[in-house]
């Protein structure tokens, strides 16, 4: 068994007009020094493998057919092993 | 003239399948049917309709979980044998995730839900979505209403280059209303077989509701099938 977590992000050369505002008011907050601010979404999952070769291509798949739009979005992922060594 | 037969897709979350089966059936007289997303053809339909809303309430992202609905892969076999394909608002999100159509919608470049009249260049009249204003209504401009929070059109520069080489795009907004690139507000495929648009044409389809310019868009469609 692993737990995957992941992360989608809008590609970087696409506007991100949600982080612009959060960016703004954290800046009216006085921290005028951040910068870059970037929403995206997390998710976990857990996958039912013994195999991280196999839980690696399955996140893959899922990410590009479902949980990421590669048109608009990029992703990347942690992988652990939830039963010790997962070998 | 024979009648058309419509399909209106219905997922959960949809809002504007009875807007567009009222214009379809009431107002222009047309066979038309509701078809349920868990349904597994769509049927004898000619000309299939992926309506406006918030199907599966948007999660994950607009359109990508309505995509992998059931009655969708039948859409995707019918547009790709050269069946007619009209997404409208959220079914023009669907149909961009479904791949037949190139490029996304992202949340609107000011953040805010959008909701009123626009008013649209019409960029390609040779299309069976848009004949009817070359000739029998005769305008380069309609004003239909827009209501959407993510409707920011993206593609990469190769594609918007292809898609204004071959004629795709349809509609530019006069007056941009949420950053889509380049003002676009409707596109078709390559074939022409696959429209998707933000803006509502069912719901400008009556004077009743303030204008008819949406209802040639369908007209066209009608008009294409006789």
């Amino acid at each position: 068994m692993y737990k995957a977590k992941i992360k989608v992000t809008l590609r970087k050369s696409i506007l991100d007009p949600q982080g612009k505002a959060v960016e703004h008011s954290i800046q009216s907050l006085g921290y005028k020094n951040v910068k870059d601010t970037r929403i995206g979404k997390f998710i976990e999952l857990e996958i039912d493998s013994n195999s991280e070769v196999e839980a690696k291509k399955i996140i893959d798949e899922v990410c590009n057919k479902l949980l990421a739009n590669p048109i608009m979005e990029d992703y990347e992922f942690e992988i652990t092993s939830l039963t010790g060594t997962g070998k | 003239m024979s009648k058309v037969k419509f399909g209106i897709i219905v997922f959960p979350g949809s809002n504007c399948d009875h807007d567009a089966y009222n214009v379809l059936k009431n107002v222009l007289k047309q066979d038309t049917k509701f078809l349920w997303h868990k349904d597994s053809t769509i049927g004898d339909r000619d000309v299939i309709i992926v309506p406006g809303g918030f199907s599966y309430g948007d999660y994950l992202r607009c359109g990508a979980i309505a995509r992998f609905s059931n009655i969708m892969k039948d859409v995707v076999r019918f547009a790709s044998d050269g069946g007619i394909v009209i997404g409208i608002c959220n079914g023009f999100q669907i149909v961009c995730e479904a791949g037949l159509l190139p490029g996304a919608l992202i949340r609107n470049a000011n953040l805010k839900f959008v909701c009123r009249n626009v008013t649209l260049n019409i960029e390609n009249k040779k299309t069976i979505f848009t004949s009817s204003f070359n000739g029998g209504v005769n305008k380069d401009k309609i004003t239909i209403p827009i209501a959407h929070a993510d409707g920011n059109y993206i593609c990469s520069i190769e594609i918007y280059k292809n898609l204004f080489e071959n004629n795709q795009i349809l509609f530019r907004y006069e007056d941009n209303p949420n950053g889509s690139f380049e003002s676009i507000a409707g596109i078709i495929n390559k074939k022409g077989n696959v429209m998707g648009m933000m803006p509502h044409p069912e719901r400008a389809s009556e004077d009743l509701v303030g204008g008819h310019d949406g209802r040639h868009i369908f007209e066209s469609v009608i008009n294409s099938m006789n």
